[in-house]
């Protein structure tokens, strides 16, 4: 009784498990964020390394096929829905709000909903493999393979409702992150002044929120075919398989920008810093960002030059394709022309960084092969394609991934990551990652299919194979250094303090680990790259009229540690509302699979949690209480 | 950092020796190499691919370069360097500088496009109609009168046009050496023609994922001179061969177990349609799909337990005895 007493009463606590809990601090938020999705890395480097095992040699049995196609969609929809996209929204929570000069983001409980979220449709994806099998139609899930004429178990099941949860996730997080970056920029911090990181945040939830309804409405139509008996991939009774396909890659496509667009604005923050010098034509590297994210959405038929759509229809998305090298080109120009003529800095983010540019140049470049349509013919769905793909979202995400922990991790942690284990960190991950990958290439020139779970001694595959698991094994010795880097640097690495780069953004003003309240006062922006100006620019021309200026400390530095006034700043309180509202909807999701009376107490549990949600008042209850 | 950057070019080095043994690997000994072109689609795709190919490794190994060049020049620099903050002109033209290489590459890519698209006019002798099962090819020559599975014969030097379509879920139809792929889906007809320049036996296999089989779902295209061509034609259009003695008694095995429910022997009473024409097994090469040799060992195993050679296979484990199995392998190999 006492305990239900505890948990109706407003959270207040800030610290223990339970204050994790019900935090609604976007950088707490962050944290959770990213612990979860390296969970979830390991969970699907697991998976692949089971494939490589078993396509090793030629003919092999160490898993069973049906295994192995819930492996491979398990681990494309793991590395993309609960890695890469969620480390991302790691960076984007913990950093955005410091970036711009916030308190918090616009709406902090939607934010830990959307956590709360994510981590609901993880787990109903990941559980599937305790009940039943997991999904096993590919991250693709290609009508009509996943009806229940071909899919009878409920692993198809798990994903699209998995998918669902996790595409409200999105959504929340994204509407929050528009908001927070058009309405709570500091003063002075005009969007042309913005962050790239900022930028890119900014353009991946717009395009968040225009893909994710599309693959919405495809999953809510897979979902009516498989629950209700309804035919709208159904070919036997007219519905078209290829309306999936259609409808999946207008998603798809951009979400491959979602992936690698925040990890290019990671790079475009790194590059300065480490170069002591700012990003090389902001303004162009900002434009072909929102081109990117705009073209992205005219490209999806080049998932589609085998399905019969003609010349005409293939040259035109062969061409949009093509084009979409050309913003991406200049960023890699300008990041390159970032660091010509610096003082390079070559610590492991820059490494991680340079090593970005030059796999997702190759990335880049297998990627206009293959829209090249008539040469695509050959190599869509081989292994040309699965390099193709590692190479853009480990190559390419992974590797800036990377760059960006090394980076940020002292602000989040108040602690240095060990130099020397990021070093072998980074030359391990360029090695293996190519020693894994670029054979791939070769197997699909080869006339090697993908998603076969095993091939035949006469194809002459067998020699990149092995090497490709090899490959994956020094991979996975390399993730396991930086987890050994990240565990014993968080508790022993060297203290960072609150600027340890020479840092050029706000994030870098205020003490590592930052206080709840972010920033004693808001700071004053009349720059881009405001930090580093204020520090370098005060020495030759002093400011005039001195007001405004971002909290100068008696020195003219940045005063670190809390501020006497910062209890007069407003915080938005603790509230558990969030998860229930999440744990509502997981609910309902397991009970449209088993029984509709779940279904209706987890949608009852998620309207009261909103319910309470929209009566709860946003300031501390001690405020409110008498 | 000296040994890193040793350590570097290291890797950089290793790349280059790679890209040299895959040349090394590409020899006619791979079944399904795409370098290998037997016909001409294959080898405009092939020629296509060579463009791009050239023009990425000169994009590659130039901006690479610069990279690398930039890296090594400035790192460890000391002191505030020279706040640039960008150059007009430069950018315009390393905006410009992609879309020029992309043009170029783009011509040769769309003119293969549309030729690859249909066969050239009037020059189609042989049409083939192809419906995918999972995991096995039909393969129909509607003006020959001819069924038959995953083994597509075809006349040297002649253009063959294949129409596709599926029974169930959506495959890929893909001979590496011919050309390019073409997906097979339900409700839809979708066509592709090939054309092999000499004799031989070509691999193919489904390169669409299509359930748990997609791996098993192989099939053979054999190109042959065009008296053979004719020959194998005229032998095919016939019913089943009369069979005596062991064969005899697999004939009435094949009645008695039910396989006639599925399979279809011409000039027998079997006329089922949800597994391979039988009328001429005894002279294809393989049999499941290219999973096994026609032996009598193969197909005995075969027949012992389908889904145990194929996992998912369509056709089910009929517990037929070690006696009833050498019967049926008689009478099924008789079947030329
Ligand atoms: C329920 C339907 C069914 C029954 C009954 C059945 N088969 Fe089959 N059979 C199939 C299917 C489907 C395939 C194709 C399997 C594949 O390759 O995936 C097949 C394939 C074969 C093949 C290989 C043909 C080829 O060219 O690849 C042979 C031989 C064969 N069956 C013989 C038999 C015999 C003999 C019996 C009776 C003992 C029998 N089948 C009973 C459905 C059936
Ligand atoms: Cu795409
Ligand atoms: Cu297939």
């Amino acid at each position: 009784m006492a305990t239900i007493v505890q948990a109706l009463r407003r959270p207040t606590s800030y610290t223990g498990w339970w204050s994790w809990v019900t935090t609604v601090d976007h950088k707490r938020i962050g944290i959770l964020y990213g612990a979860t999705a390296i969970i979830f890395l390991l969970l699907g480097g697991l998976e692949a390394l089971i494939m490589r095992i078993q396509l090793a040699r030629p003919d092999q049995t160490v898993v069973s096929p049906e295994v192995f196609n819930q492996l491979f969609t398990m681990h494309g929809t793991t590395m993309i829905f609960l890695a890469i996209m969620p480390l991302n929204a790691a960076l984007f929570n913990f950093l955005v709000p410091l970036m711009i000069g916030a308190g918090d983001v616009a709406f902090p409980r939607l934010n830990a909903f959307s956590y709360w979220a994510f981590l609901g449709g993880g787990i109903i994806l990941n559980l599937s493999w305790l009940l039943g099998g997991a999904p096993n139609a590919g991250w693709f899930g290609y009508a009509n393979l996943t009806g229940t004429a071909f899919n009878p178990g409920h692993g198809i099941d798990w994903w699209v409702l998995g998918l669902q949860v996790l595409g409200i996730a999105s959504l929340a997080s994204a509407f929050n992150f528009i908001v927070t970056i058009i309405n709570m920029r500091a003063p002075g911090m005009t969007l042309m002044r913005m962050p790239v990181f900022a930028w890119m945040t900014l353009v991946t939830s717009f395009i968040m929120i225009f893909a994710f309804p599309v693959i919405t409405v495809a999953l809510v139509e897979l979902m009516f075919d498989r629950f209700l008996g309804t035919n709208f991939f159904v070919p036997s009774a007219g519905g078209d398989p290829l309306l999936w396909q259609h409808l999946f890659w207008i998603f798809g496509h951009p979400e491959v920008y979602i992936l690698v667009l925040p990890p290019m604005g990671i790079i475009s923050e790194v590059l300065p810093t480490f170069s002591r010098k700012p990003l090389f034509g902001y303004p162009v590297v900002v434009f072909s960002g929102i081109a990117i994210g705009f073209m992205g959405f005219g490209v999806w038929s080049h998932h589609m030059f085998t399905v019969g759509l003609g010349p005409v229809a293939n040259s035109v998305f062969a061409i949009t394709t093509m084009a979409i090298a050309i913003p991406t080109g200049v960023k890699i120009f300008n990041w390159i022309a970032t660091m010509w003529g610096g003082s390079l800095n070559t610590k492991t983010a820059l490494l991680f960084a340079v090593g970005f540019i030059f796999t997702f140049m190759m990335g880049g470049i297998s990627g206009v092969m293959h829209s090249m349509a008539s040469s695509d013919y050959q190599q869509q769905d081989t292994y040309f394609v699965v390099a193709h793909i590692h190479y853009v979202l480990f190559g390419g995400s992974l590797l800036a991934l990377f760059a960006g922990a090394y980076y940020w991790f002292p602000k989040i942690t108040g602690r240095l990551l060990h130099e020397g284990l990021g070093r072998l960190h980074f030359w391990l991950t360029i090695v293996a990652l190519n020693v894994t990958f670029f054979p791939m290439h070769f197997l699909g020139l080869d006339g090697m299919p993908r998603r076969i779970y095993t091939y035949d001694p006469s194809m002459g595959w067998d020699l990149w194979n092995m090497v490709a698991t090899i490959g994956a094994f020094m991979l996975a010795v390399s993730v396991l250094v930086f987890v050994f880097n990240l565990v014993t640097s968080l508790r022993r690495g060297e203290r960072a303090g609150n600027d340890p780069w020479d840092g050029r953004t706000l994030e870098w003003t205020v003490p590592s680990p930052p206080p709840a309240h972010n920033f004693d006062t808001i700071p004053v922006v009349r720059s881009r790259d405001a930090f580093w100006e204020e520090k370098h620019r005060r020495a030759i021309a002093p400011v005039a009229g001195g007001s405004g200026r971002m909290d100068p400390g008696e020195e003219g530095g940045y005063r670190p540690g809390h501020d006497p006034r910062h209890s007069t700043i407003h915080m938005p309180s603790p509230s558990y509302l969030p998860v229930v509202v999440a744990l509502g909807i997981v609910l309902a999701a397991y009970g449209l699979v088993y029984h509709l009376a779940l279904a209706a107490v987890g949608g009852a549990i998620a309207v009261a949690g909103l319910y309470g949600w929209y009566m709860e008042p946003a300031s501390e209850p001690e405020d409110t209480g008498q | 950092m000296r040994v890193s950057l040793a350590q570097f070019l290291a890797a950089v080095a290793a790349l280059v020796v790679l890209i040299g043994l895959v040349l090394a690997a590409c020899t006619p000994s791979h079944p399904q190499s795409t370098f290998d072109a037997s016909g001409p689609v294959a080898g405009m795709e092939r020629n296509v691919f060579y463009w791009i190919f050239w023009a990425a490794v000169f994009v590659f190994v130039t901006v690479g370069g610069v990279l690398v060049y930039t890296f090594v020049r400035f790192r460890n620099g000391e002191g505030i360097p020279r706040q640039v903050h960008g150059n007009r002109r430069l950018e315009i033209a390393w905006t410009l500088a992609p879309a020029v290489v992309l043009a170029v590459v783009a011509v040769p890519m769309l003119l293969t496009l549309f030729r690859v698209s249909s066969p050239p006019a009037g020059e189609v002798a042989v049409n083939v109609k192809v419906v995918a099962h999972q995991w096995w090819w039909e393969v129909q020559y509607p003006d020959l009168d001819i069924v038959t599975a995953n083994e597509l014969h075809i006349p040297v030097g002649r253009v063959v046009d294949v129409t596709l379509t599926s029974n169930d879920v959506i495959h890929s139809f893909w001979v590496p050496k011919l050309g390019g792929k073409i997906d097979v889906i339900p409700t839809r007809t979708t066509s592709i023609w090939l054309k092999a320049d000499k004799s031989g036996t070509y691999f193919g296999q489904c390169a669409e994922f299509c359930g748990i089989s997609h791996g098993n779902m192989r099939f053979r295209v054999i190109a042959k001179p065009q008296a053979e061509f004719d020959a194998w034609a005229e032998a095919q259009r016939g019913p089943a061969a009369q069979v005596t003695g062991e064969a005899e008694r697999g004939a009435q095995l094949f009645v008695a177990k039910g396989c006639l429910a599925c399979h279809t022997i011409r000039g027998t009473l079997a006329m089922g349609k949800i597994g391979p024409d039988l009328t001429h097994v005894g002279g294809r090469t393989t049999i499941a799909a290219g999973l096994l040799d026609n032996t009598p060992e193969d197909l005995a195993r075969w027949l012992r337990d389908p889904p145990e050679v194929k996992p998912g296979a369509n056709m089910p484990n009929l517990k037929l005895s070690g006696e009833e199995v050498s019967a049926l392998v008689a009478y099924l190999q008789a079947l030329k």
